[in-house]
């Protein structure tokens, strides 16, 4: 029981994190959004007992695509400006 | 105003869809036929305590195969466009690296390296395995090149580490067909002691090389991204 209210509050948070990743104008906190809902879905893969998914999920998606997405905005930053 | 109600209308459309299907759902109280199969005699037939593993490795091996050819493409497909553009060579002027990142990279990325590799040595008695090592490993040196930006990672060294663990598994893989079952079948090595490192025969050796792999190729992705790395 408590497992699913966490699984729940934990999907309402990766709702939020995906709204605020398009809707918002900065894209540094739309990449650092989009990283966020990597981790907590992570998270609800661990409550969800695959936890070998869930390391997938934490290291690529929440970091290496992170860092990758940064590396590109830099990258697109210098050229245009 | 039509375009908005357009979409509250899509989004009806969906809570009804997918409230029909979580209204419907119930849970199978057994597994199917293929699961209970696994679960039932893949200790006895592959030795993996990690039941996970033991499917990735052997009963699927041919599509992990496919899945580490498929990064091996984009991360050829990612040099190859930025290597088009010509890289700037002018040296832009670098911020200083803070001392905190400075000294946490320095304890920090061994331990993170060892961790990687524990993850892949151990993904048959664990969670985890060659790709998670293998991710783990490139981000280690995603903190190294934030630490120092200058450093210089040889791309030689990668692409001799990734072409040697590839060439290893597809070699592992036809050695199976030659002296076991069948391709990438684990039983050319005895099964071992269930639940200890030396055990379930080839899939420890397979998933090093899956792990080297994975890592080698994401290290290259990262360090083509990083500017001020000079070609080849």
């Amino acid at each position: 029981m408590i497992n699913l209210l966490i699984a729940i509050v934990i999907g309402i948070l990766i709702l939020i994190m995906a709204i605020v990743a398009i809707h918002n104008k900065s894209l540094v906190i739309g990449i650092i959004a989009a990283g966020a809902v990597s981790l907590f879905a992570s998270i609800l893969y661990l409550l969800l007992a695959a936890p070998d998914v869930a390391m997938t999920e934490a290291a690529i998606g929440s970091g290496l695509s992170t860092i990758i997405f940064f590396y590109v905005l830099n990258k697109i930053k210098r050229q245009n400006g | 105003m039509v375009k908005n109600s357009f979409i509250f209308v899509l989004l009806l459309g969906f809570v009804f869809l997918f409230f029909n299907l979580f209204a419907d759902f119930s849970g199978n109280t057994e597994l199917n036929g293929l699961a209970g199969h696994y679960a039932e005699s893949a200790h006895k037939e592959v030795g993996a305590a990690n039941l996970v593993t033991a499917v990735i490795v052997t009963y699927r091996g041919l599509d992990t195969l496919g899945e580490v050819t498929i990064l091996f493409l984009s991360a050829a497909i990612v040099s190859f466009l930025l290597k088009i553009e010509t890289a700037s060579t002018e040296n832009r002027k670098l911020r200083a690296t803070s001392e905190i990142l400075d000294t946490a990279s320095k304890i920090l990325v061994p331990v993170i390296f060892i961790f990687g590799i524990y993850v892949f040595i151990n993904g048959h008695l664990t969670p985890g395995g060659g790709f998670q090592g293998g991710a783990i490993i490139a981000s280690g040196l995603v903190l190294i090149l934030l630490a120092k930006p200058l450093r210089q990672i040889s791309q030689r060294l990668i692409s001799i580490i990734e072409s040697i663990s590839g060439l290893s598994f597809v070699l592992l893989g036809v050695a199976g067909i030659l002296f076991a079952a069948g391709f990438l079948d684990n039983k050319i090595l005895s099964l071992g002691e269930f639940g200890t490192i030396f055990s379930a025969g080839l899939i420890p050796v397979i998933y090093i090389f899956v792990g080297l792999k994975v890592g080698a190729e994401l290290s290259s992705i990262i360090a083509n991204l990083q500017e001020n790395q000079n070609e080849a």
